[in-house]
């Protein structure tokens, strides 16, 4: 068997992964596997080597659509870059490849939105957005519904929260 | 000071112990976090890689946790021969190992935290545990970082979670990490079964030392590969579920290799047994090998009182590094000499080790 990514020398090193239902195998070579930091047990995922195989082309796409040639303006890392390392430049990169991202990490992870540990300056603003958003939610549905008590209940809610959230 | 001089002994650290250490090694839970003001380290100059490394060294260090006899050094005051050491040990990754001015480490006293500064994110935390002990590595380096947060100025967004140089660790940003020594379920020729079974939940199974079913020394590495759209604590608790069932397969598989192979196992451990104590050269990977053996072998009490920690020591003084370390000139050993040299190690130290014996009867044959 032949290395996926070089093809040319033998592959020894045989992954096996299941992506959204999907096995995916992969099979390397120890210079490649070096290359692509399979080496490191700790660091390793194969969604890295996925990201070089299948993801280019999202990236591609998501880029032209915005004419093509992203470029962060803070740290001037560009659409060739990302395509070519699948690693972004800096913090700001995020917002500026975002849409060519969803595709990419939705078949890499469990979901596409954070869930977890969010850094204590930030905890407080967040449990009160969420709070927001569900109440906003809710009096939607009890409006649509014509369930004015149960809306009239969901303002004065929202009124307290909002103030909170502003102090 | 020196690195060498400030890691514990081999000896010593090999007596640690922890829960179901029979068969997990060890623990260990990595977060990744970066500097919101500076690119990664991947992509920044490096003007902009020493300036974060100038605020992320002093913060580090200031840690709590590090206490005040941790060792901090830039990577550029490490010899070839350090970096491979703390490699070898599992202290700092390979990646990290490779680079130089701009990167760092921090490690504690006693090992049990170690921070690189500028790998491939700003900071790579890691808490090492003995034995099966993921909850309690996690609770110890999500206090490191809480800690930290107060100190510097994390990249986070609301959707995204913590953001990483790798979109593979965004969110979360952590590695949820476990070692483990699995010779049952590979002389059963269950562990790609096993291996398989695990791939479906998510996570991530590798040799330590070489690849898939030639793992060498039978020392498997599980992991979780996703880190965006799921809690610290739900990855956690998942794998920790997934570990003890994997503890409890391997138990069976042994259990099962001494009542239905009984003479196949006996005769695998004595072999090991035997050219571990004689052989005059030896590779470093039949000695992984033989040395797996060997430890299952005091794991079922076919070498009496021989403690379990002398073969965990065996494994990593065999070791290239350590292997060089040892040597009484520390000159660059070539290939040749090195397996020499590691015979001969081998050799004086299996001195106090017994012959195998064979293993008591189990209850239900036991004569009434
Ligand atoms: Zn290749
Ligand atoms: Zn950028």
């Amino acid at each position: 068997m032949t290395c996926q990514f070089c093809k040319q020398k033998d592959a020894t090193v045989h992954l096996t992964q299941i992506v959204e239902n999907e096995v995916k195998k992969v099979d390397l070579c120890e210079n490649c596997a070096k290359e692509k930091g399979v080496n490191d047990p700790a660091g390793f995922s194969l969604a890295d080597l996925l990201l070089g195989l299948g993801a280019s082309q999202q990236i591609d796409e998501a880029g032209d659509a915005k004419g093509g040639g992203l470029r962060c303006v803070r740290c001037g890392y560009t659409q060739a870059d990302f395509k070519k390392s699948g690693r972004l430049g800096c913090s700001d990169c995020y917002d500026v490849f975002a849409d060519g991202l969803d595709p990419l990490l939705k078949p890499m992870h469990k979901g596409i939105r954070h869930k977890g540990k969010v850094p204590g300056s930030l905890r407080r603003a967040t449990d009160l957005n969420q709070q927001l958003l569900t109440l906003e939610k809710d009096l939607q549905g009890a409006i649509a519904r014509e369930d004015f008590e149960q809306a009239a209940q969901l303002r004065d809610q929202l009124k307290v929260v909002r103030t909170s959230a502003k102090t | 000071m020196n690195i060498i001089e400030f890691l514990i002994s081999p000896a010593e650290a090999s007596k640690r112990s922890g829960p179901n250490d029979r068969i997990v090694f060890s623990s260990r839970v990595r977060l990744a976090r970066n500097l919101k003001s500076y690119p990664f380290p991947g992509h920044a100059k490096k003007a902009d890689r020493i300036k974060a490394y100038e605020i992320l060294f002093p913060a580090i260090r200031a840690l709590p946790q590090m206490g005040p006899e941790a060792f901090a050094e830039s990577l550029e005051k490490l010899t070839a021969l350090d970096k491979q050491i703390l490699v070898e040990r599992h202290l700092v990754s390979r990646e990290h190992a490779a680079k130089g001015a701009g990167s760092g480490l921090i490690l504690n006293r006693e090992e049990t935290l170690s921070v690189m500064i500028n790998e491939e994110d700003h900071l790579r935390m890691q808490s090492l545990r003995p034995g099966l002990q993921l909850r309690q590595a996690w609770l110890a380096i999500d206090a490191v970082d809480s800690d930290l947060e107060t100190r510097l100025d994390i990249s986070f967004s609301d959707k995204y979670g913590y953001l990483t140089a790798c979109p593979t660790n965004l969110g979360t940003g952590i590695r949820v990490s476990a070692m483990l020594h699995l010779p049952g379920l590979v002389l059963g020729e269950q562990i790609n079964q096993i291996i398989q079974a695990v791939n479906k939940l998510g996570l991530a199974v590798r040799g330590l030392y070489g690849e898939g079913t030639e793992a060498l020394g039978n020392i498997f590495q599980v992991s979780n590969q996703m880190t965006l759209g799921e809690s610290e604590n739900e990855i956690v608790e998942r794998i920790n579920k997934v570990l003890l069932q994997l503890v409890e397969h391997e138990e069976n598989a042994r259990q099962s290799l001494l009542e239905k192979k009984p003479k196949i196992l006996l005769n695998s451990i004595g072999r090991a047994y035997g050219v571990l104590a004689n052989a005059h050269t030896i590779q470093s990977k039949e000695t992984m090998n033989q040395l797996s053996l060997l430890r299952l072998g005091v794991d079922i009490g076919l070498f009496g009182q021989t403690p379990k920690a002398l073969v965990d020591e065996l494994f990593l003084i065999s070791q290239p590094a350590h292997l060089q370390l040892n040597h009484p000139d520390r000159e660059k050993l070539a290939a040749e000499d090195r397996d020499i040299y590691r015979a001969d190690m081998l050799r004086e130290r299996m001195k106090s080790v017994p012959s195998p014996q064979e293993p008591a009867a189990p209850p239900s044959e036991a004569p009434v």
